[in-house]
């Protein structure tokens, strides 16, 4: 290798250095606006008034509140919390199914040995949208809109859950359909039976087991998002922590961690052990 | 003609563990009904839905005089600002703490592996909310305690997933640098991060598009940013203003989940 | 063949694609056959006997031509009454579409869901009514399955899945039979049990029976008309005994004995020679 080669090569400029210099550039002068508008400043966490407040919150932490009055309402918020994520999830499967099986290209007969006919095709469309309007607006938002209909309690929390889920089963259930073989729904829709009889014998079967699996761990995230819902208003452990939370009272707030912790571990422990069990 | 009858085979015994998880479930179904006493008159009765249709027709048309418009894009703004921060945080901090969590061999190794998967749990299953709720105390209200919420509780997502990354590293890479006498920082640079960076940038992509979500949201305690206006206003029933926040929050999902699926294909 | 029998299938000038925007695999096919037929299509792989059986069941959507099922066109009719039209006959694939953790009872069941009501079938979903059970197991007895009902789809070899998918042409109350390939995953034996079973059943009920195969001697021995394509067009169309190996070698110059159609999950034993007795 000549010499002048190896230095013509070197003094030439490395190609993704300048791509590098104007990624950095940017990303500082959109980085310094964002902090600002962010209010990031968080060394006001450790002024000498926040950290009297923490301190004292903190020291409450240990030992958490567990005399047995205490106790027995954390039971029952929790159980209050089970309650309106498995009604919400059971609603939220009653909503997803007619949309799946409207959306899915499985349980379309103009598909049968051609290309969807139009109409059809703009009727899957329509109902992708609406499952995506459901999905797209954080259930926080339902629970919102809907305290202010049917007012504080349950009932708010569980029709935001089965809303925004049933969005969100019916996207993935229908995924799931079709990627299941379309031999077994195509031979039957082929034959002259009815949609709703093809998806019976033959489009469920073949995906029950994955769909009743994703069905599960989303009942999972159900009751992590049935304790958030409680924020604002829909009772159960959430709003027991709003409310401790604004009391400053420490131990109450810690005991409800705990107790939050462990139920979001068991209903994991719970949700692997069904979904095993239905392989 | 009916043809004479055909003997069957017996049937199989079937398992007797389906029906009884069919029916388990069922049982949990019905006792969550029941015991919340749902007050089913007070949305599907005949008045109730016409109020709720009254209630929904005062959403729209939505607020669009200027001002409002200014302060609900200043609010996006501030939501974006805060997911960006939050998930950037979250990303460099996860990485950390990601190293520990994957380390093997030894028993101190031992002892790091399991102190960060430790904390990395604790972070993760607190949902955004909580974290949110318990900084207010510290940090007052604001979009602070929105932006350090999401950070902690990204921190242990993106932090899981990325000691799950690491361990399933090929090691070849490293320990040929090592073999040549290089220390413990800059193989780590050179061998071993190289080859989880592709992965990094897609997690943390697709945690931030999740994330404009929870920024959203996370107002509503009063971590500021468009929920804290969702909630002031439906507080007040003004439905209208509440209708163009909720328009400026799907718009502004929309935009981030677009930003980040053109990033994570390549830009 | 009588002359008073109704038209069941005619077809002129057929040209059929697999798909839409694709070229024709059938281009120019004329085809006519009355009730009570029995034909057997034979052809290379990719002479257009799987996109002619699918034509023939109203699922594949002619490009050209004229394609007349019972009387009527089935692509100028409505929806509804084309849905009608495809019920009166069923396609057995050569993949039996069966799904993988449905019994075979209810697998089976499924070819008459267009003659059951919703109710119905939702009853059979959880248990078969008892006279529908027996008719399963008589389909099945008849082809050499007798203990397998209960079972699950998955838990059944190659051979017997392709005979389960049989079964339901027996079951099935339809008046045109399409069978693509029925004994590519059979051994000898069994492939003579199902032919029999096939011809004389569909000649006991009166039905037209429409069998593509690969194995010219089958189609020899157990058809009285063979129809014989070769790339998308019919080349012979008369008695199985006019095909003698010479006719063949004039009409495929030897490219028919080439490697068998796609097989069914299992590897397949080669084309082996036949028993003699087959087919009365």
């Amino acid at each position: 290798m000549s010499a002048a080669l190896v230095a013509s090569a070197v003094a030439a400029r490395d190609p993704a250095l300048q791509r590098r210099w104007l990624a950095l550039l940017a990303a500082a002068v959109v980085l310094w606006p964002l902090l600002v508008l962010a209010e990031f400043q968080p060394w006001t966490l450790f002024d000498a008034r926040s950290l009297r407040v923490t301190g004292r919150f903190l020291a409450q932490f240990v030992p958490p509140r567990h005399d047995a009055e205490f106790l027995a309402l954390l039971a029952c918020e929790t159980w209050r919390t089970v309650a309106i994520a498995t009604a919400g999830m059971a609603l939220a499967g009653l909503i997803a199914l007619p949309l799946a099986l409207a959306m899915t290209e499985r349980l379309s007969v103009s598909a049968v040995g051609g290309r969807m006919a139009r109409g059809p095709a703009w009727l899957r469309q329509a109902v992708r949208a609406c499952t995506v309007v459901l999905r797209s607006v954080p259930e926080l938002v339902w629970a919102l809109v809907f305290v202010r209909v049917v007012g504080l309690g349950p009932t708010a929390g569980v029709l935001a859950i089965a809303i925004a889920y049933g969005g969100m089963l019916a996207k993935v259930w229908a995924e799931i359909l079709e990627s299941a073989d379309a031999a077994p729904a195509q031979a039957l829709l082929g034959h002259g039976a009815g949609r709703l009889q093809t998806g019976l014998y033959a489009a469920l079967p073949a995906s029950a087991h994955e769909l009743a699996s994703y069905t599960v761990y989303r009942w999972e995230c159900a009751i992590r998002s049935s304790v958030v819902l409680g924020f604002v208003g829909a009772g159960g452990l959430g709003q027991q922590l709003d409310n401790a939370a604004k009391l400053f009272a420490g131990g109450e707030v810690s005991a409800i961690l705990l107790v939050f912790m462990a139920l979001v571990a068991l209903s994991d422990r719970v949700s692997a052990w069904i979904r095993r069990g239905l392989a | 003609m009916s043809p004479a009858p055909q003997p069957l085979p017996p049937r199989p015994p079937h398992s007797r563990a389906l029906p009884a998880l069919g029916l388990a479930l069922l049982a949990l179904v019905g006792a969550s009904f029941w015991s919340l006493s749902l007050r089913w008159a007070d949305f599907l009765g005949p008045q109730a839905l016409g109020q709720m249709g009254h209630f929904l027709a005062g959403f729209f048309p939505p607020e669009t005089s200027g001002p409002f418009l200014r302060k609900t894009g200043w609010a996006a703004l501030e939501t974006l600002a805060m997911s960006l921060i939050g998930t950037g945080l979250a990303a460099a901090v996860g990485l950390l703490l990601a190293l520990p969590a994957s380390l093997s061999g030894g028993a101190l190794a031992t002892l790091l592996h399991a102190a960060a998967r430790a904390v990395l749990n604790l972070l993760r299953s607190v949902p955004e909310l909580v974290w949110a709720s318990l900084l207010l105390v510290s940090a007052g209200l604001g979009p602070l305690p929105g932006t350090l919420a999401l950070a902690l509780h990204t921190t242990g997502v993106l932090g899981r997933l990325l000691a799950e990354a690491l361990e399933n590293v090929p090691p070849e890479p490293a320990q040929v640098l090592r073999s040549r006498g290089a220390g413990v920082v800059p193989v780590f640079l050179f061998a071993t991060l190289p080859q989880v960076s592709a992965q990094w940038l897609a997690y943390s992509l697709y945690r931030w598009e999740n994330n404009i979500r929870a920024a959203a949201v996370l107002g509503v305690v009063g971590a500021g940013g468009l929920g804290q206006m969702l909630s002031f206003h439906l507080g007040l029933f003004q439905m209208r203003e509440a209708c163009t926040v909720l328009l400026a929050m799907i718009g502004l999902v929309a935009l981030v989940d677009a930003l980040s699926a053109w990033l994570r294909r390549g830009a | 063949m009588s002359l008073s029998a109704p038209v069941v299938v005619e077809l002129g000038g057929l040209q059929v694609a697999p798909m839409p925007g694709a070229a024709p695999v059938l281009k120019g096919l004329d085809l006519r056959l009355t009730a009570g037929e029995q034909v057997a299509v034979i052809g290379a792989s990719g002479a257009g006997k799987t996109t002619l059986l699918l034509a023939l069941a109203g699922m594949l959507r002619p490009s050209a031509g004229r394609l007349a099922l019972f009387g009527q066109e089935p692509w100028t009719l409505g929806t509804a009454a084309r849905q009608r039209q495809r019920a009166r006959a069923l396609l057995a694939p050569q993949v039996p579409p069966l799904p993988p953790r449905q019994r075979v009872v209810t697998a089976v069941l499924a070819a008459r869901l267009p003659q059951m009501s919703l109710w119905a079938s939702l009853r059979t979903l959880w248990t078969p009514r008892v006279a529908d059970a027996e008719r399963v197991q008589r389909a099945l007895v008849a082809l050499d399955l007798p203990d397998k009902l209960w079972l699950r789809v998955d838990r059944l070899s190659g051979g017997e899945r392709q005979r389960v998918g049989l079964a339901r042409l027996l079951v099935a109350d339809v008046d045109l039979w399409l069978v693509d390939e029925p004994l590519s995953a059979l051994d000898p034996a069994r492939a003579e049990l199902v032919m029999r079973q096939l011809t004389e059943t569909a000649r006991a009920e009166g039905r037209t029976l429409v069998c593509s195969l690969h194995q010219v001697e089958v189609a020899r021995r157990c058809f009285a008309r063979t129809v014989a394509l070769r790339e998308g067009r019919v080349v012979y169309d008369g008695p199985s005994s006019g095909l003698d190996d010479a006719r063949l070698q004039a009409l495929y110059g030897g490219a028919l004995f080439a490697s068998p159609a796609t097989p069914v999950a299992e590897s397949l034993p080669a084309a082996a020679p036949l028993p003699q007795a087959m087919c009365r």
